[in-house]
């Protein structure tokens, strides 16, 4: 039941678009499409339950082993980048047509801050290694969700007429503003895991 | 010094790295809920810039090419781990209202952005004016738009009341306002530009 709670709030109670704001520079750079979405969402997906794990591991056998919880920031990316080079190698060799689908979206990872902010979630929640991995999982399927309910918007929002000022982004920004309202009407459903 | 002069004012207006350049809009988002917390927050992000671009550009002759964006990261990561550390010890309830936006600068684009465009390429000195410009620029736009968020969602701003008690939705300071008052922050911006 627990485990539930965890996955139907990081879905949607605490989208991590749409109420903690990560992500968004991905976010509203590649939602101009619903397939790149898709990528995108699945490429998430991917490195961040990869990342969680490593993280999660490096936290608890060195970093707290040997009482250097301070360098947790540097550690952190550093695994994060050098992870995401390996996949994209990996990926390379044994599995081209999964590169081919995900390959553009890997460099855009490291500096995607999903990845570090629910590395460093978990830990501060205090979760153990399965509900870590479940939370990562859950989130990347709510960050998915969010890029696809978004691009499908944008496409018929580049149809539209648009003012010149409000073009592009402003208008974008404005459009996630309706949906996080949209998503607020989620809250509260956690109370029944509790 | 003319030229310095220039790469202040190109940071802070015409290459504004939130409403221009639109780099780092999640703490932009996430931190703004007052005007003294995005304060703060664009106050650490200029400190981590302004000592970023100094130092690469020092070393900047001593990285080999392969590896600059890596070195560049853990330069990054070093002072954002002090500004963290420095927060903690001396402002812990407004460390605590940054949460994890503030381990969160190191992948804030603008800081990455600028070590690569600028500070690899120019003279110490103007890569420190680079970094305060862009710093103080980044400053500027979160704390008008946590100004107008507070003022908006609370009748306040910097906790001074402003209009009576019982003015102001709640939805502002809420995430929904917070992509919203940006939305319309940036096409009043885009618009003044295009007039200038």
């Amino acid at each position: 039941m627990e485990l539930i709670g965890i996955i139907i709030v990081a879905i949607f109670v605490n989208n991590v678009v749409f109420s903690q704001f990560l992500g968004i520079c991905p976010f509203l750079g590649v939602s101009k499409k619903v397939d790149t979405a898709i990528g995108m969402g699945f490429a998430v997906m991917f490195v961040l339950t990869m990342a969680t794990i490593v993280t999660f591991i490096v936290q608890k056998g060195i970093l707290e082993q040997f009482g250097l919880e301070y360098l947790q920031t540097i550690t952190f990316i550093l695994v994060i980048a050098s992870l995401v080079q390996m996949v994209e190698i990996i990926l390379k060799k044994t599995s081209p047509s999964l590169y081919q689908a995900l390959g553009v979206f890997l460099p855009l990872i490291t500096t995607n801050c999903v990845i570090l902010g629910v590395a460093i979630l978990v830990i501060q929640k205090d979760y153990n290694l399965l509900e870590s991995v479940i939370y990562a999982v859950a989130t990347a399927i709510g960050y998915a969700m969010a890029l696809i309910i978004f691009s499908s918007i944008r496409e018929q929002l580049a149809l539209t007429k648009v003012p010149k000022t409000m073009q592009g982004v402003p208008i974008a920004l404005i459009t996630a503003g309706v949906i996080a309202m949209a998503f607020m009407g989620f809250s509260g459903i956690d109370q029944v895991f509790k | 010094m003319n030229k310095n002069l220039n790469v202040l004012i190109n940071g802070v207006i015409r290459e504004n790295p939130l409403l221009v350049l639109l780099l780092g809009m999640c703490p932009a988002l996430a931190t703004t809920s007052s005007a003294l917390n995005g304060m703060s927050m664009g106050l650490a992000t200029m400190f981590v810039l302004i000592c970023s671009n100094t130092v690469i550009s020092l070393i900047k002759n001593m990285i080999p090419d392969m590896v600059r964006i890596p070195a560049f990261i853990v330069i990054i990561a070093a002072f954002v781990t002090i500004i963290e550390m420095l927060m903690n010890a001396y402002v812990p309830a407004l460390a605590d209202s940054l949460g994890i936006f503030l381990p969160l600068i190191v992948v804030n684009c603008t800081v990455l952005g600028r070590a690569e465009a600028f500070a690899s390429r120019n003279s110490v000195v103007s890569s420190i004016f680079d970094g305060f410009g862009m710093g103080l620029g980044f400053t500027i736009a979160l704390t008008i738009l946590g100004a107008l968020r507070e003022l908006m969602g609370t009748g306040k701003i910097f906790s001074l009341n402003v209009f009576p008690e019982e003015f102001g939705s709640l939805l502002f300071v809420l995430a929904p306002g917070a992509f919203i008052v940006l939305g319309y922050l940036i096409a009043v911006f885009n618009k003044l530009q295009s007039k200038a």
